[in-house]
């Protein structure tokens, strides 16, 4: 328990803090690049997710896809990409959106088909036309599970940009790689407390958020959004 | 392809411990869940406290399957005691990982099961113990068997991030790789590596096959339509 002691002496060393180096800025980084991987991942994936979910065409395609897509490992993805664009942001982040795209995918179909057929047809037999079913009925009561998808989006990119940090981009990864070097398990220790604590305060941030889109109609009904955990 | 010649001898052994080290994850993940499952799926509704301790057990769960892969290999050693290039290090992450996969998975997969055919076993006069074994969990099987295959892809998946603390799995040849701008070599190690997720995924359907057999039976009757003859 000493390296509890020793990491939380390292977090509050106002030295820490200071400079290109310090954690404001690689912590800045990591949300950044965090951000900018679910920005592009959503943009694919959601109108692909909510046209699969919809016409229900292409779903076992997008199952083999997402499910082939995981057994690739993110440090050698993220590598080769490097290797083979050079360095600089763009490879890595075309590692990163690869990876995110199936959970954001599977949640977003996912997402649509859980909605109720019958409420489809009501939907329908009041004279809505698809695109305004698929807009005002099943985005809107499907949208706790398709913020389920950009949630373990969102995690998975922390971890990989954690991961991608042995490349020159900074991040909060960084703290692990230089320590690992100078074998300072101290600012190993404190590297990761950072990264964990960063990846539990966006999961934490995005459970509110899945309860928060349960539409008021299906909260006063009773029903329990399927995404949200009990 | 010299290089792939010259270091055949290397690339085996990385293989080797990449695989050797994914089974022990995956089966502790398994034996531990299904204890841990029942007792989520059990006491999933509150009862005397205002928790219930299935819904505890879930959400921590959720929450270790949030921490990022390498600051968890990283803070164990300081919690465990154990050395930073001890390999007991990634097994137990690797393990809790998994766990926290499975426990979902055999919770959600026992209350799959039917509560008519529950009933039905305690109708015929089996125990609990009994009812368990032979009528929930092997109904439960098609569930348990798809959650393991996920646990199994990404534990082979996780395992080449260990080589970044020196545990040399097939990860190895992607920071070596990097350090001699060796694209080759990369490649040959995400080659590797999902080869050998693939090879585990084969394993787990045959496993499945055999101790089920059962699930095809009922695959085919959903396929064909139930009392129609099967086609082929």
């Amino acid at each position: 328990m000493i390296w509890f002691a020793n990491a939380f002496a390292w977090l509050a060393d106002p030295a820490h803090y200071a400079g290109v180096n310090g954690i404001p800025v690689r912590l800045g980084q990591h949300v950044a690049y965090t951000g900018i991987t679910l920005v592009i991942a959503a943009a694919v994936a959601l109108p692909l997710g909510f046209l699969i979910g919809h016409t229900g065409k292409g779903r076992s395609l997008a199952v083999q896809v997402s499910g082939g897509l995981r057994s690739l490992p993110t440090l050698g993805l993220v590598i080769v990409l490097a290797l083979l664009l050079g360095l600089g942001i763009g490879a890595p982040m075309i590692a990163l959106v690869i990876l995110a795209v199936p959970p954001v995918l599977a949640g977003a179909y996912s997402g649509v088909e859980s909605v109720d057929p019958r409420v489809v047809d009501a939907a329908r037999a009041v004279g809505m036309t698809g695109w305004q079913v698929l807009w005002r009925v099943e985005v809107p009561l499907g949208l706790p599970l398709v913020i389920g998808g950009l949630r373990s989006a969102a995690l998975q990119a922390i971890a990989t940009w954690t991961v991608a940090a042995v490349l020159p981009l900074g991040g909060l990864g960084r703290y692990i790689y230089d320590a690992i070097a100078t074998y300072d398990y101290t600012e190993m220790f404190a590297g990761s407390v950072l990264v964990i604590v960063l990846a539990l305060v966006v999961d934490g941030l995005f459970a509110v958020l899945q309860r928060l889109v349960v539409p008021r109609g299906v909260v006063a009904a009773g029903g329990a959004p399927a995404a949200v955990p009990a | 392809m010299i290089w792939l010649q010259q270091n055949a001898g290397m690339l085996w052994g990385l293989t080797l411990v990449h695989a050797g080290l994914s089974i022990p994850p995956i089966i502790l993940g398994f034996v531990v869940s299904l204890p841990l499952g029942w007792l989520a799926y059990r006491f999933r509704v509150p009862r005397h406290a205002k928790i219930a301790f299935g819904g505890v057990v879930l959400t921590a769960g959720g929450l270790l399957y949030a921490i990022p892969s390498l600051a968890l290999f990283m803070v164990l050693p300081g919690i465990l005691g154990t050395s930073i290039l001890d390999p007991v290090n990634v097994e137990v992450a690797l393990t809790l990982y998994a766990i926290a996969l499975m426990v979902r998975t055999t919770a959600d997969a026992l209350a799959s099961v039917e509560p008519d055919v529950r009933d039905s076993s305690k109708a015929l006069g089996l125990s609990g113990w009994q009812s368990f074994w032979r009528v929930e969990l092997p109904l439960a099987g098609g569930p348990l068997l798809a959650g393991l295959r996920v646990v199994s892809v990404s534990t082979v998946s996780l395992l080449s991030v260990a080589a970044v603390i020196g545990v040399n799995t097939l990860g190895y040849l992607f920071l070596d790789g990097l350090q001699r701008d060796f694209p080759l070599e990369v490649s040959v190690g995400i080659v590797g590596s999902v080869v050998v997720a693939a090879v585990f995924d084969a394993v787990l359907v045959l496993v499945g096959r055999l101790a089920m057999p059962w699930q095809k039976a009922l695959r085919e009757s959903r396929l064909t339509g139930v009392g129609e003859a099967a086609a082929s």
